[in-house]
């Protein structure tokens, strides 16, 4: 390593939000001139550590210097001045203001300090844009007006308007097509020529194959490997190491299925254009089915399809033989089907209300006699179902958000549980929900599929699918690429599948 | 722990705190802080009514109007406090309050006469609540909009129906229930009416599945539907049910003023937010009080027969009503903040 010191150094950065410890002692370092990858599944901490670096979250803990020297960034403009600049994924431009005046929004040259010279912004935006190789694109048109694709190049445009050394972009690559992603690739190479150092996000490995120089990977807030070379690591370590386990979970025996009873659910050729292609599944009660697959595989969408909530394009799917209506969260939900969704606090909690609340909002018809609620039956049921699934603290009359993560997820099934649903759709059941709580709720789940449910189980983390399901589905970009019994599969495999698509011999 | 009372209905020994079967906690753990400031602010506003103005604030006469005037917008209150509760808003009910007034005492009408007018009154406050309902549930209008729309066109209709003059009631059933003789127990029946429309606005809020679902979709909409709630229809429902309050308001604003005129109503849309903000009921949704929205409108009604009766200018009856919300949404932020 050269004398010199590294651009950026991040150590042992620590950011807590109420409940979630989303940064555990991160260590980031980065070169003048590098491009360096920074990989991890949602929820590893990726955007927080970004958002750390632009000075938009104050870490709790750790230090970070900027060329050997010790800085605190205070507000996203203290970062701008050192030379960070951050191109997010949501596109941070105002869409009813030029492309100059995006460009040089905030900091605007100026006469007698403020009157706007448009003029000259609108030359020197010029002047940035070709340089990014899109000359095509007029200083004086309204964003709005722009392709998402011409649009980053605004946002690019901006982080160049100012003195900057390091772009942090967060998956760049995600709303664009193939050739503009060569572009792309293009311009974070003429940037790394000119010094500039890149901090890339993507969930893409070939990607970063292409343009990194250097791999960090998070997983779960820490930082599990640092400074791998991005060109060489072996794809299966790199995958091992975002999805792989920390500690070893219990799960519950598997038991011997002699002959099953009829399928209940049954998805016929169900596909979603653009987002997965058409599908053939079975599910029988007592039967847990796992569909393995990465972010972006078509996981949830298939869930979300299957659940009605959003329209196939094409195929059908039968409960009991009977075609539900397709596109209806509630023919669904009458037929026995319940989705225990991948957001609970944004798609399943009613986080202002009680645990009893959000129990019975499915069933509310069984406790109420023309509108009216017998809430004595309510509460009552409810309890009984939490009970079931031994939610804590025993007390349903407690608001929802004062649960932890396993609690409320089984608040969620217990909404299912009391509704007598007979499907259930579990998608990422485990996500934030502590180490130590996931081996109950791994038992709970088995229990109910001893008890006749089906579920059908969605998870990034190939353990958790292997531990848990009877038979496992392996998914890669919307295409199922092997189906085989659990016990036929191990990690290794699945990840191979999951990465390539064919199985390895 | 002993109870004197045995369990109601429970035959389970299960005691938890917060729902005991004793009647007396319960209802302290009902009259939660917010409530009882409310109850508070009222006193205090009561107590200024009977030091400043000592003979007339506290004359029967006198709160027998403060009680009528709350009335007629306490009724438009308890339709907005559903809408608010679920996320949505309603800015036009004032001018359906005009528009069902005017359309109940055009000549046509009254020649149908009690039952006409207010069958007329009604309907016109249901429909105006249907089409609110229809853009926004099905229509995927935001319901700013397409509430402000409705507010335009409903004002412009009752000027054309009108053409800017007062319409005289005639009919002597509806103007005998506006006269001290109709009082019972010394209690105007519009008085009355409000009383029923909170009981049932309550229980409906508090122990319908009608109510529940309000307070689903307006807390978290997406899980609502994915709970399997009909969401397009309960929102569909929420405006029939404000247009309804709306309509059952114009009769009451007839009765009280013997008269139908284009300009009922003006801001009432704006006192109604304000009430059952300051009541409680969250902007944002998810969270509704009926009790917290009377409330808010009889501190309303009070502070402005006080400054009446103080001779104050209604300038600055805007300027003390303007403090209160401020200071109201304030406590709410901070009691928010600390739970």
């Amino acid at each position: 390593m050269a004398p010199e010191p590294p651009l950026l150094t991040m150590s042992g950065i620590t950011k807590s939000f109420p409940g979630v410890r989303a940064l555990d002692g991160v260590d980031l370092d980065v070169q003048t001139g590098e491009v360096h990858c920074l990989l991890g599944q949602n929820g590893a901490g990726k955007s927080t550590l970004i958002k750390v670096l632009a000075g938009a979250h104050q870490p709790d803990d750790g230090t970070i210097s900027w060329r050997g020297e010790q800085v605190t960034l205070r507000s996203p403009i203290a970062a701008m001045r050192l030379g960070i600049a951050t191109i997010y994924q949501e596109l941070d431009l105002v869409e009813g203001l030029s492309v100059a005046e995006n460009v040089y929004l905030g900091h605007e040259p100026t006469a007698a300090g403020f009157v706007v010279r448009g003029k000259d912004a609108r030359a020197s935006t010029a002047a940035l844009l070709k340089r990014l190789g899109h000359s095509e694109i007029d200083p004086g048109r309204l964003v709005g007006d722009l392709s998402a694709a011409q649009q980053q190049i605004v946002s690019m445009a901006r982080a160049l308007s100012h003195d900057v050394r390091l772009i942090v972009m967060d998956e760049p690559s995600a709303a664009l097509d193939p050739d503009e992603v060569d572009n792309l690739f293009r311009i974070v190479g003429d940037l790394t020529d000119e010094g500039v150092a890149v901090v890339y996000i993507s969930h893409r490995l070939e990607e970063i194959r292409r343009i990194g120089d250097c791999v960090t990977v998070l997983k779960d807030g820490r930082a599990v490997a640092g400074g791998l070379p991005a060109k060489s690591t072996p794809t299966r370590e790199v995958v091992a190491l975002m999805t792989g386990r920390n500690v070893e979970y219990v799960f519950p025996d598997r038991p011997e299925h002699q002959d099953l009873p009829d399928p209940v659910l049954e998805v016929q050729g169900l596909a979603r254009e653009g987002e997965f292609a058409p599908l053939d599944l079975t599910l029988r009660p007592g039967e847990i089915v796992g569909l393995a697959g990465l972010v972006g595989s078509g996981r949830s969408e298939i869930l979300e399809t299957i659940y009605g909530a959003r329209k196939p394009t094409a195929g059908q799917v039968r409960v009991d033989g009977r075609p539900l209506r397709p596109g209806s969260v509630r023919a669904a939900v009458r037929a026995g089907l319940g989705l225990a969704p991948e957001e609970r606090k944004a798609q399943a909690l009613l986080m202002l209300e009680s645990v009893t609340r959000n129990v019975s909002v499915s069933s509310m018809s069984r406790f109420s006699y023309g509108g009216w609620l017998d809430r004595g039956a309510e509460r009552e049921a409810a309890h009984q179902a939490t009970r079931e699934l031994s939610l804590r603290p025993d007390n349903p009359s407690v608001p929802v958000r004062t649960l932890s993560g396993g609690n409320q997820q089984k608040a969620v099934l217990a909404r299912w549980l009391l509704r007598g649903c007979r499907v259930l759709l579990l998608d990422e059941p485990t996500r934030g929900v502590d180490v130590g709580a996931r081996a109950e709720l791994y038992a709970v789940i088995r229990r109910l599929a001893d008890d006749g449910l089906a579920v059908l189980l969605v998870s990034s983390e190939v353990p958790e699918v292997l531990g848990l399901a009877d038979r496992v589905l392996v998914l890669r970009e919307g295409h199922v690429v092997h189906t085989a019994p659990a016990r036929e599969l191990d990690e290794h495999r699945v990840l191979d599948l999951v990465m390539e698509g064919t199985p390895a011999s | 722990m002993t109870q004197p009372v045995s369990p109601p209905r429970d035959d389970t020994p299960k005691v938890s705190p917060v729902e005991g079967p004793s009647q007396w906690r319960t209802l302290a753990a009902r009259a939660d802080v917010r409530t009882l400031s409310l109850l508070g602010v009222l006193a205090a506003l009561i107590l200024i009514g009977g030091i400043t103005k000592p003979d007339e604030f506290l004359d029967t006469r006198n709160l027998q109007l403060v009680l009528t005037q709350a009335s007629v917008i306490g009724v438009v209150t308890v339709g907005m406090t559903f809408v608010i509760t679920s996320g949505g808003i309603d800015l036009s009910v004032g001018a359906i309050v005009a528009l069902a007034s005017v359309w109940a005492t055009t000549v046509a009408t009254q020649e149908y006469g009690f039952a006409g007018i207010l069958f007329t009154a009604v309907i016109v406050g249901v429909g105006c609540g249907l089409v609110n309902g229809l853009l926004i549930a099905y229509g995927g209008m935001v319901p700013f909009i397409a509430t402000l729309a409705m507010f335009a066109s409903a004002r412009g209709l009752a000027l054309q129906i009108t053409d800017g003059k007062t319409q005289i009631v005639t009919v002597e059933g509806v103007l005998d229930l506006g006269g001290r003789d109709a009082y019972i127990l010394g209690i105007p029946p519009l008085v009355m009416v409000f009383a029923l429309v909170t009981v049932i606005g309550w229980l409906l809020l508090n122990r319908t599945t009608f109510g529940r679902r309000s307070v689903a979709v307006g807390g978290n909409a997406e899980a609502a539907r994915l709970a399997g709630i009909d969401v397009r229809r309960q929102r569909l429902y929420l405006y029939l049910l404000s247009g309804l309050c709306c309509g059952v308001a114009a009769f009451l604003l007839i009765v009280l003023s013997g008269s139908g005129q284009n300009t009922n109503g003006n801001l009432y849309e704006l006192d109604a937010i304000a009430a059952a903000i300051i009541g409680g009921t969250l902007l944002s949704g998810g969270r509704g009080t009926i009790t917290g929205s009377v409330l808010g409108v009889l501190i309303f009604t009070t502070i402005t027969n006080i400054f009446a009766l103080n001779n104050l200018q209604s300038d600055v009856q805007q300027i003390a009503k303007g403090a209160i919300i401020v200071a109201a949404v304030l406590v709410q932020r901070r009691t928010a903040s600390t739970t």
